[in-house]
């Protein structure tokens, strides 16, 4: 199965991990203050290829590795080793929260600084921004401090995918990571082609020290 | 800022190193302690980080305007340890990654080879079985036999069991005598104490055969850990630094608060004597204990009186007469050099992904017998004239610190120095020495 490490970025308390638990555990704990315990977690998602063999469609399951900041994003002190490797980054911020889009906009730069993000980079890291919190702003638009405009520009000058969402509500969460997916699986697909070396092929001769099953979606997160 | 202004925890952590954050997690994790973990610099690891090639021109005071598109290619891609050190793949450390699950963020390959110098000027392959001992050209003839029946002894050796001793008392006898005992001389002495049980001193020499026979056991078993015919070590790709941040995301996941670049003032005491709280930017924080490195209690901690020297040398070829490997250990034992303390030298490349495609990273290392040296590079010429062209040398003196009391008073417990030790086994043992202090019980790893 093809694997993708996803990382989560954003300021505390916009709901990277709400998003994370509605997506993989399909729940939403409102008192929920971070994931415990959980070196990352898994889903996997299946997407329909049908550009090779337009006539009988192949079904690719695509797995996501889902590494949470775990806290260390409070007091700026996420490691390199958070973001080493990958594939792809979800970026959230708060729609009712005037200032939270210039602090997503820090994120993306700070990722800039440690990934590859350029276009025509095969090995580049596809970037979500995502603004939660919709069901705050339901039908009353005047809780709403940041507009999807302002958000969708900025998106679309720097190569993001772009995202409003609810995680309470469950609104619009498996869309981020269906498009994620296939923007992952075409770029796969690409370096397949190309046979540029991968990351995949860093893995060769490496020692397994216990690590768990890639196969067992739920095997390291339970 | 986000206040912690009057908040209490159960520990505060000072310093990043591998220590401390081995500390932290093992603490947070199964411990359930509330845990503050601050390091005044912006990177994790303190001695123990691995630096990219701009921060070590930094460090070093060298221009780094021209790196980006120099002959050393990319500089973020290379990861260069401050304490050269490897994995013993059966050691004490390993066994704590696996515990504790760390090695879930982490990923190892093999050191391809491990070889020993001899004063002829050549270096040699280290047998590490019997077979490879009756096979290599390190030892005579005679000096093979006497060797492998040695490692045939060790390899049976029981501590429980007096019948496999052969007449040895454990805790009487001393390696003098095991030496004498199996006919071993100088040269097959300095194999099996400097490259197998990995002294760095002859020291060992009159002490009780208990701990060499152990560390003998330890290589032997590393070696045939992940097939034999490499080497005994395990190495993290990008380099040690991703250690001590392993273990720092494990703490952090059971809730450890971490901060960097944050500066310490107004440590306050009991009256009693005992540790009371810190202040930091975002307020004044409360513990009833503190683990820190040695630079953060300069007045509460003394020299070993030793000094180390460090000499990271870029490479942009492989080292010679080692097959074309891409990483190894050279040990140069001090009687084959005229020294009193043994050379090591770490090779890393690309393999790792601590250097560009095309490069080397040579650390040579030892402790200096001339304390305070001008040139202590003198100290390591015979190692660095194994590297052949060397494009570019970095070295730093350091010195050994240890804390001048166990913490019992005041309730701050401090790690020692890294030693100048090629592994990582004295490390794990001051991290099972602090856990008994701060905890009152032995460090369990299952």
């Amino acid at each position: 199965m093809i694997q993708f490490k996803l990382v989560l970025l954003g300021d505390s308390s916009v709901g990277k991990s709400s998003i994370v638990t509605r997506f993989v555990k399909d729940q939403f704990d409102e008192n929920k203050e971070s994931t415990i315990g959980a070196a990352f977690l898994s889903q996997t998602i299946k997407l329909v290829d049908n550009q090779e063999n337009p006539d009988s469609p192949e079904e690719v399951p695509i797995k996501f590795e889902i590494w949470d900041t775990a806290g260390q994003e409070r007091y700026k002190a996420l490691a390199p080793m958070y973001y080493r490797n990958s594939n792809a980054a979800i970026i959230v911020y708060d729609i009712t929260d005037d200032k939270s889009l210039s602090k997503a906009i820090k994120w993306v730069n700070e990722l800039k600084e440690r990934l590859p993000t350029d276009l025509n980079d095969p090995n580049r890291c596809i970037i979500s921004l995502v603004g939660n919190k919709l069901d705050l702003v339901g039908d009353d638009e005047s809780n709403r401090k940041i507009s999807t405009q302002e958000a969708r520009d900025f998106s679309i000058d720097n190569g993001l995918l772009f995202h409003e969402v609810s995680a309470k509500n469950n609104i619009g969460i498996k869309d981020i990571f269906q498009e994620l997916g296939e923007t992952l699986y075409n770029q796969h697909k690409e370096k397949q082609k190309s046979k540029s070396m991968g990351r995949a092929d860093s893995s060769k001769g490496n020692i397994e020290l216990n690590r768990p099953s890639t196969n067992d979606s739920t095997s390291c997160c339970n | 800022m986000d206040s912690l202004d009057g908040e209490e925890f159960d520990v505060i952590i000072l310093g990043t190193g591998i220590t401390e954050c081995i500390l932290s997690g093992i603490l947070s994790s199964t411990q359930n302690k509330k845990i503050l973990h601050i390091d005044k610099q912006n990177y994790y690891g303190g001695d123990t980080a691995s630096i990219n090639l701009k921060q070590l021109f930094e460090r070093n005071g060298k221009p780094t305007e021209n790196l980006d598109n120099g002959k050393y290619g990319r500089p973020r891609d290379w990861n260069i340890d401050l304490i050269p050190k490897l994995l013993m793949s059966n050691g004490e450390l390993i066994n704590i990654l696996i515990s504790t699950k760390v090695t879930e963020y982490l990923e190892f390959k093999q050191i391809s080879g491990s070889y020993v110098y001899h004063k002829n000027g050549k270096i040699y392959k280290i047998p590490s079985t019997e077979y490879e001992a009756v096979t290599s050209s390190l030892l005579g003839l005679f000096e093979k036999n006497r060797v492998r029946s040695f490692l045939q002894w060790v390899s049976q050796y029981n501590f429980e069991d007096p019948k496999t001793h052969q007449g040895i008392n454990w805790e009487k006898n001393t390696m003098e005598e095991v030496y004498y005992k199996f006919g071993l001389g100088n040269s097959s002495q300095d194999f099996i104490g400097h490259a197998m049980a990995l002294y760095p001193t002859d020291d060992y020499i009159k002490e009780p055969c208990k701990e060499c026979i152990e560390r003998i056991i330890l290589y032997s078993q590393s070696v045939a850990k992940f097939g034999v015919g490499k080497s005994p070590y395990l190495y993290p790709l990008y380099g040690l630094g991703e250690l001590p941040q392993a273990f720092a995301r494990l703490s952090a996941l059971y809730g450890g608060i971490y901060m960097l670049n944050t500066p310490i003032s107004d440590i306050k005491y009991n009256d009693d004597g005992k540790f009371k709280s810190l202040t930091i930017p975002q307020g004044t924080v409360k513990a009833p204990m503190i683990i820190a490195d040695p630079s953060y209690f300069p007045e509460k901690v003394k020299s070993t009186g030793k000094k180390y020297i460090r000499c990271i040398c870029l490479l942009n070829h492989k080292v010679s007469s080692t097959d074309q490997k891409d990483s190894l250990q050279i040990i140069l034992p001090q009687n084959q050099i005229g020294r009193k303390n043994d050379i090591y030298i770490a090779v890393l490349g690309a393999e790792h992904f601590v250097t560009p495609k095309g490069w080397n990273l040579a650390i040579v290392s030892t402790v200096l017998e001339e304390v305070d040296s001008k040139n202590p590079l003198d100290e390591i010429k015979p190692a660095l004239a194994l590297l052949g062209d060397i494009e570019d040398t970095f070295y730093e003196v350091k010195e050994i610190l240890e804390p001048k009391e166990d913490g019992s008073e005041d309730n701050v417990f401090i790690s020692k120095s890294y030693d100048a030790m090629s592994h990582f086994e004295s490390m794990t043992e001051d991290v099972k020495d602090i856990y008994k202090r701060v905890m009152g019980e032995e460090l369990v790893i299952e």
